[in-house]
This record gives C-alpha cells, structure tokens and sequence, in this order.
C-alpha cells in the first residue's frame, strides 16, 4: 500500500521515528534496552533460571522439534496442516455466516421459520465450548454409519467444528454491519426499481461488510489460534506435534517453537487489522469535515 | 397515447401503530401536470410521496399509475416503481459507488439495459446537468447541490414518467437552492410529470399547475397557484400561508 503524507527526511526514517523526532528516538531507544536488560536481568538471576533455560530454550532442542528427527513429527511440518485447516475453514465460514445473517434479516411472515433456524442457530453455537463441538462431531458423526459422511478423515471433523462455531460468531459481525447501514438506503434502491434481493446485493450488503473487515479479522485471529484444538480428534498439527516431541524428549522446547510460530502467522493480521481501522477511523474524520 | 391520468390516488388510508398519518388522500395528477405538494411539517408530504410507489405500503385505498393498480395483488410493484423517479430530501447517494455507477445501477439491473448502452445514456444525462467531470467521483467528493443533480439524474436514468421530489432543496446552503431548482423548472420545460414536495413557495407559485394543501393527512384545498395564494377560502390554508409570509419565504 502507498503511503500517504509529506515525503521522510531521510530513506531510512519510519513512520515511528518521523513522528517522535530526534530526540524522541534516542529516549524510546535507551529506554527499551533498560527495560528489556531488567527482564533479562531478573530471568536470569530467578532461582531454577537454569532449568527453565534448558527445558524451553535449549537451543538444539528448539531446532529438532522445528525440524523434525527419525520417529518424531516436525513441528513446523505440522504447522502446515494448521495453515490448511484455518484457509479451508475461513472460507466456508464466511459463506455460511453471510447466508445465516440475510436469512436472519428477511422480513414477512413466511420467513418466520427460517428466521427461528438462523436465531437458534446462532444461539445454540455461540454458546457451546468449541471442544464440545469438536467431541461431537469428531466421535460422534463417524459413529452414525451414514455413508461417506461418516468415514471422512478426522482433519474434516475438525474443520466442520470450526466453521458450524465460528460461523455464529461471524454471521452477528455481518448482521451488526447489516443493521448499521442506514435504512435510507434500501428505501432509495427499492424506489429506483430494484428488488429487495438486488438492494441487499448491490447497495446494502457492500457498505455492511466494508464496515465489518475489522472485527472479521479480529475473529480470524481467534480462528488461527484454534484450530490447535482439532488435534483432539487425533490429526497431529503444531500443538500435538509439540506435545509428541515434549513427551518423548522430556523438553518443552517443542511448545515454544509451535508458539512462536502462531505468534509470528497471528501478527501480520493483527498488524493488517490494525492499519484497516485507522485507515476507517481517517476515512470518518474526513467525512466528518465534508 | 395514454388517456389515463399519469396518477390516481383514492381513499389512501396510511397510519404508523397509533399515529393515523393519511387521513383518506384523494388525488389525481394528469400527464405533464405539475403538482406542489404544500403543508405544515408533519403533515405527511413525505409519507404521501413514499406511499405512492409503495415503499410504504399503505392501509387501505387504492393506488393507480398509467390506469395500472399499483396496489393490486397481483401486480408486481417493482415494475410500475420503475416508471416513478423519487428523489429525497437527503440525497441518498450509493456512497460506496461512482456517480457513473450510481446512475447506471438501475438500469442495468432492474431493465437489463447493457453496460455500454447505459453508460451512455448516464454520460448524456451527466452532461446535461453539467456533472460529466463527475462522473468517477464518489459521493463524498461533491457538494450537497452536486449530490442532488445525481440523485436526480439517477432517477431520470430510469426514463420515469412521473417524478416525486420530496423537499429535494431542504438539505442545501441557500446558495445551492437555485441550481437544483433551475435544473427542476427544466424538468418542467420539457413536460415531465411531477408530483413536488417543498417549502419554497415562490417556486412553487411559479412552476406548479395546481397547489394541493395538505393538513394533518388531509387534502384541505386545492386549485392553480394564484387562487390558493392569493385567495385561500380555508382559513387553515390562510393561516399556514400568513406563517410562511411572517417568514419571509413568499
Ligand atoms: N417511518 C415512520 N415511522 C413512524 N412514524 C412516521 C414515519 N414516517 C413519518 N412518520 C410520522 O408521520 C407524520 C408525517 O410525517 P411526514 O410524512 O414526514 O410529514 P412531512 O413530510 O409533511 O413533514 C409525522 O408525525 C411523522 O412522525
Ligand atoms: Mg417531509
């Protein structure tokens, strides 16, 4: 993305710096190295600083678990099925969510049925703990005998989990920026001849989700972090990875590494996320001076 | 051509919950007539207008466009809203879309004209009320006059046969008045039917064929321009004009 604004002093000056001025770096960056030192310099001196060091940090520890060794799975390999699960899962979440939240909002007394399923619906996943799902769906459906729906593999239960839960929660993100589009709006497409479907389609439905990219991808972040919990129904992703190695090394260097790894995918959004409010939060001033 | 009055309406009952808004609207608007929509705040100008192309529904009464029952049960009102061009007080731009694609929305979706074919059309409208420079702008980038030109234009774009403009000048600085209104008596000019909600009495006097005051959900009285200005025999009617004399505004 472009940025805006007068152009840097200099080619190495960041946003951060341009802002706080000379001075104001060389405070903020004594003043993060004395706060960082006491850290270092309080672990270090704890009692049991020692063990903590070789249980979580050990270095060659930290590598073989990231890596993988002979009978043991790589936690970085496992990480991989993390990334697939959150993909496939998010996609089909915001397309059931999107058709839970119109069916949710169709006005008249024929839809009250659909409605009824939308509401309870919502109700009921939001609700219940995600494991709980997970149990359910995970031992539950193969036990049903019903055809292939019943023989797919685990990894499929678990994202089934995932988009029955996290669709309730994304289906009331688009139905609050559903609401927030003013009713003036429908009012001039439906007297321009448009019918209901196409003013929700092209005038009401494009302003709701502009509005909503934030908080989606605020629940994005919770997704991401989720789908260590499918390894409960055996698929062997980071955490179970993690825990494979930390139980047969007796080391939990393996934990810090599938942490690490969904801080470092986790940050990105939360940075994006970031940059979209305040880009929103600008776009508003403006408007608000028009 | 069309023997039928462009628009009839008869015994329109309207209320929200308790609040009885039209009180049983009578009236007729023949083609290329001319028609001010005069009254008190909260008399129901608004509702009247919105209850005409049913985007509110209505009580009782029926509504007729081009002698089509709009309020049948059996006509598809979307068909007949297409033939009316509504433009409201507050605009009511699409601001996540151009003033291209505002204006060429409707007629590629509600009539399937073509993109290239609407396009067109867009741009000589566009052209004519001086807005082609505009035409890839988004809303927020025009002045509230400049909004109310595509906001009329939006609705022209629909080759309406009857327009309702609803205080469509309410919203401006004054300074901005006289161009949406010119663009109006334009409208006029070329015979547009038009049904018109306003405050400015001295455009009123000037563009309308006939003056309908309407009270608490009433038509209270109705006739040409001069009778009602300077001769109104109800004494409500003489009442709201010396309000509006009181402030200046005729
Ligand atoms: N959507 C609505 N819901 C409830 N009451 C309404 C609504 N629209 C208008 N009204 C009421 O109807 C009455 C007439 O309003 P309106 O038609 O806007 O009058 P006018 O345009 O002449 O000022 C007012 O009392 C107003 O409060
Ligand atoms: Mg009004």
């Amino acid at each position: 993305m472009a940025e805006g604004g007068p152009a840097a002093p200099g080619p190495s000056a960041g946003r951060g710096s341009r802002a706080l001025g000379n001075r104001g770096v060389l405070v903020s960056s004594a003043s993060t190295v004395l706060f960082f030192a006491m850290i270092a310099v309080v672990v270090v001196l704890a009692p049991g600083s020692g063990v903590v060091a070789e249980r979580f940090f050990d270095p060659s520890h930290l590598w073989q678990s990231l890596v993988g060794s002979e009978g043991l799975p790589s936690v970085l390999g496992a990480f991989w099925l993390n990334v697939q699960i959150f993909m496939f899962s998010e996609v089909f979440i915001l397309i059931l969510a999107l058709v839970i939240a119109v069916v949710r909002g169709i006005p008249g007394p024929v839809f009250f049925p659909f409605r009824l399923v939308a509401v309870a619906y919502t109700d009921l996943f939001r609700g219940v703990p995600l494991i709980l799902v997970l149990y359910m769906i995970g031992f539950g459906v193969p036990g049903l005998d019903l055809g292939f729906i019943s023989y797919l593999p685990d990894v499929a239960y678990g994202v089934i989990s995932l988009v029955l839960v996290y669709s309730a929660y994304v289906a009331e993100v688009y139905r609050a920026g559903i609401e927030s589009v003013h009713e003036s709006q429908n009012v001039a497409a439906r007297s321009l001849g448009l019918t209901r479907w196409q003013s929700l389609r092209f005038v009401v439905l494009p302003q709701a989700i502009r509005r909503v990219i934030p908080p989606l991808l605020n629940d994005f972040i919770g997704l991401q972090k989720d789908t260590a919990l499918v390894s409960v129904l055996g698929s062997i992703e980071a955490a179970r990875a993690a825990q494979i190695y930390g139980a047969s090394e007796f080391n939990y260097a393996s934990y810090v590494v599938a942490a690490l790894l969904f801080v470092l995918i986790t940050i990105p959004l939360a940075r994006f996320t970031d940059r979209l409010i305040a880009r929103d939060k600008r776009r508003r001033e403006a408007g608000a001076l028009a | 051509m069309n023997e039928h009055p462009a628009l009839l309406l008869e015994g329109v009952y309207k209320s929200f919950g308790e609040n009885e808004v039209l009180k049983g609207i009578d009236l007729m608007v023949e083609p290329h007539e001319v028609v001010c929509l005069i009254g008190a705040s909260g008399s129901g100008k608004s509702t009247l207008l919105k209850c005409v192309n049913l985007v509110e529904p209505i009580d009782s009464g029926r509504v007729v466009v081009e002698g089509e029952e709009i309020t049948a049960q059996s006509v598809d009102a979307n068909r007949i809203r297409r033939r009316i061009g509504i433009v409201y007080q507050s605009f009511n731009l699409f601001p996540h879309m151009t003033v291209l694609r505002n204006v060429t929305l409707a007629p590629r979706e509600a009539l399937g004209t073509n993109r290239a074919e609407a396009e067109k059309n867009a741009g000589d409208l566009l052209e004519r009320f001086g807005l082609l420079d505009k035409r890839d702008e988004y809303p927020d980038r025009l002045s509230g006059g400049q909004q109310q030109r595509v906001a009329i234009v939006r609705a022209l774009a629909m080759r309406p046969h009857l327009m309702l403009l609803d205080e469509v000048t309410s919203a401006l600085d004054p300074e901005l008045v006289a161009e949406i209104l010119a663009v109006i008596r334009e409208l006029a000019r070329e015979g547009m039917t038009m049904l018109i909600a306003t405050h400015e009495m001295g455009f009123a006097r000037d563009i309308a064929d006939r003056i309908c005051f309407l009270e608490a959900g009433r038509i209270l009285e109705q006739g040409p321009p001069e009778s009602i200005f300077t001769a109104p025999e109800h004494p409500r009617t003489r009442q709201f004009l010396g309000r509006i004399i009181e402030a200046g505004r005729l």
